[in-house]
């Protein structure tokens, strides 16, 4: 199922050399898009900081501050070097989302290419960080309480580490393409109004789902800096 | 041609399912969440973000089941092998 218009669709035959399909070659420009968007938008904001803030930086100081502050409710002090990435997986899921709503934009989230590239990104992080901060002690975490029956819970816990994977990719790729594929069919069946209210809440899904994907992140990696038990 | 119908056949039912149980659980976290709000209002925050955590965790079985439809009728993996025996009927 390919949007049936695009305000980058010709990227569609830029790209096709590289042996990108078609649906993937949207999801590509309009990351790159909201790449540029987010880059230009941090320029400006810490171009002229000051101490009384005022505009754009007054805005920016309200979102990374909001995240912040939650960061620290779920995870404690502990959590802050993790700042940045959870800070930039919500703000980019967050837009990746909205910009869906605009006619003629493609939400990047709702190609499961993108979703699966953030949970990979996630789950590499929840473990790398476990192994540098337990060291070989690690291993702890998947081996559950009892000892006899360590070697049944080792295989029980990894396919459960890797179900979180897929249940993080395909909760945030099935609700976007399943609020695209909405949308496309109302629009065919009766484009005046119909859409709004399908739109109105697809501002709340795309509020939803960053917030969960964040919170799901940030618990993902307290579970492995928190000790075995 | 039966295949393709029993493909939309296969989505919906299996859709309508996948809902079902998903309404009533969440329907059953929301029931509880609310309650306990009534109780205890100065708990809301912490009330609001777990509901909404479990609400996230009993919503992707309703999106397993989308995706699996969305696979069943976009990108069936026996499409191809459907078409081709439908063609050897016609041809014979």
């Amino acid at each position: 199922m390919v949007h049936p218009y695009l305000f980058l669709q010709f990227f569609r035959e830029i790209l096709a050399p590289l042996g990108i399909s078609e649906s993937g070659a949207d999801a590509v420009v309009y990351t790159w898009l909201l790449m540029l968007g987010l880059v230009l938008l941090s320029i400006t904001a810490t171009k002229r900081l000051q101490s009384v803030p005022s505009g754009l930086q007054n805005f920016m100081e309200v979102v990374v501050g909001g995240i912040e502050n939650m960061l620290v409710e779920t995870m404690g002090e502990h959590g802050r070097p993790f700042f940045p990435l959870i800070a930039t997986l919500a703000i980019f899921i967050l837009l990746s989302n909205l910009i869906g709503l605009i006619p003629g934009f493609f939400p990047p989230t709702a190609n499961i290419n993108t979703t699966a590239a953030c949970a990979v990104v996630v789950f590499v992080t929840t473990h790398v960080v476990g192994v540098k901060h337990h060291g070989a002690g690690y291993i702890k975490h998947f081996l559950g309480p009892i000892a006899w029956l360590a070697p049944m819970m080792f295989f029980i816990e990894v396919i459960g580490h890797f179900s979180r994977v897929i249940s993080l990719t395909l909760r945030l790729f099935g609700n976007m393409n399943g609020h695209e594929l909405v949308l496309i069919i109302f629009f065919g069946l009766a484009p005046f109004l119909v859409p709004l209210p399908m739109m109105l809440m697809g501002v709340l899904v795309s509020f939803i789902q960053a917030f969960v994907f964040m919170l799901l992140a940030m618990i993902y990696i307290q579970g492995s800096l928190e000790h075995a038990h | 041609m039966e295949f393709f119908t029993m493909c939309v056949l296969a989505a919906g039912i299996g859709m309508a399912l996948g809902t079902l149980g998903t309404g009533i659980g969440q329907g059953l976290a929301v029931k509880s969440a609310v309650e306990g709000v009534s109780r205890n209002p100065g708990a809301s925050g912490k009330i609001l973000t777990t509901m909404m955590i479990g609400l996230a965790m009993i919503e992707s079985l309703a999106i397993y089941a989308l995706v699996v439809c969305l696979i069943i009728l976009f990108a069936n993996p026996y499409k191809d092998v459907a078409l081709k025996l439908a063609e050897s009927v016609v041809k014979h």
